[in-house]
């Protein structure tokens, strides 16, 4: 090896993080704009990408309360796609080995990008170099993104015009696809998707995903699958 | 009300994040606990499609957002990055309302 110190490596670690960090933050536009149209304010929508910054469950609270859903599902249906950071958390901890001070800093920045460019490196000074570039890059570009799309989409007008509603689908969908590789994942998904569509005409709005969620509950408890549980989806 | 489900919501999503860097593996580490957290956000995310696109309010709908969809189907099946799926969507369900005026 020419590069003892492993500085090209880690070099290569960054830049790729920081690629994965400016794809990521510019999605913020999305979000920004989707939830202006849905119905929130520009603080409340610069509020989410803040506190919650976790982009699937932004996307989640944003369309059940657009959908007319009560707040209420909407942080519920928010919390319960946030529990995955928990297992990406407790899967990255030994590996990075933050003490003190930086665990509840590097918390915040634990989400689907930080984890999957930190959990494949062979060191913990790469783990730590891909977590840190990729986690702080989409935090302050997503908020940066949010920002400019919330405001954008205020001075728009009628976002129907525009399909943003049709927007949001899409982005759920594209969330979902990396995961649909896994055979069980599609059956799941669809039958997430029909037990939804079912319960629309019955409950109010916000609740049938809130009933899709059962459903991942019910399936977990009765499968005895034994494909790995943690695999992490790369975008 | 509004604002204490954002903040109540983002306090929440932060614990767990913090729980998972916090908590001794062990923790959580049973299999079964470990499957649901897996199956849930496909769950989710599955009945969230279905529902941002073929709901509107307590009705089962079929309008310019399906359409959308179909096209962020294409867009994936083609590679294409995150960013531009959505854009498709909205742009086709755009170009359907203009030809269909009130779909």
């Amino acid at each position: 090896m020419t590069d003892p110190d492993g500085r090209s490596d880690r070099r290569a670690v960054v830049r790729d993080s920081l690629g994965v960090g400016i794809a990521t933050g510019l999605y913020g536009v999305s979000f920004g704009a989707v939830s202006v149209a849905g119905g929130l304010s520009v603080s409340q929508t610069c509020a989410l990408s803040l506190v919650m910054f976790t982009g699937a469950s932004q996307f989640a609270f944003v369309g059940v309360v657009a959908a007319g859903g009560a707040p209420l599902s909407g942080a519920l249906t928010a919390l319960m796609l946030g529990t995955r950071n928990t297992l990406y958390g407790l899967k990255l901890a030994p590996l990075l080995g933050f003490r003190g001070w930086q665990r509840p800093l590097a918390a915040q920045v634990v989400i689907d990008e930080s984890t999957a460019m930190s959990v494949t490196r062979e060191s913990r000074e790469l783990a730590r170099a891909g977590f840190v570039s990729t986690g702080l890059s989409v935090f302050a570009l997503w908020n940066l993104f949010t920002l400019v799309g919330a405001v954008a989409g205020n001075l728009i007008g009628d976002p129907r015009t525009y399909g943003l509603d049709a927007a949001v689908g899409g982005a759920f969908l594209a969330l979902l696809w990396p995961r649909l590789s896994d055979p069980r994942n599609r059956v799941i998904a669809v039958c997430g998707a029909a037990v939804a569509l079912g319960a629309v005409p019955i409950t109010a709005a916000g609740v049938p995903v809130l009933v899709a969620g059962g459903v991942a509950l019910l399936a977990g408890v009765l499968s005895s699958s034994a494909s790995d549980p943690t695999e992490i989806p790369h975008r | 009300m509004t604002w204490l489900a954002i903040l109540g919501a983002g306090a929440g999503c932060y614990l767990l994040k913090l729980a998972g860097v916090s908590l001794p593996a062990r923790v959580l580490d049973h299999p079964v606990v470990e499957r649901i957290a897996d199956l849930i956000p496909v769950a989710l995310l599955g009945a969230l499609v279905a529902v941002q696109v073929f709901a509107g309010g307590t009705h089962l709908t079929f309008d310019a957002r399906a359409v959308g969809l179909g096209a962020a189907v294409i867009a994936l099946l083609l590679r294409a990055p995150f960013l531009l799926v959505v854009f498709v969507a909205a742009l086709t369900a755009a170009v359907a309302r203009l030809l269909v005026p009130g779909w």
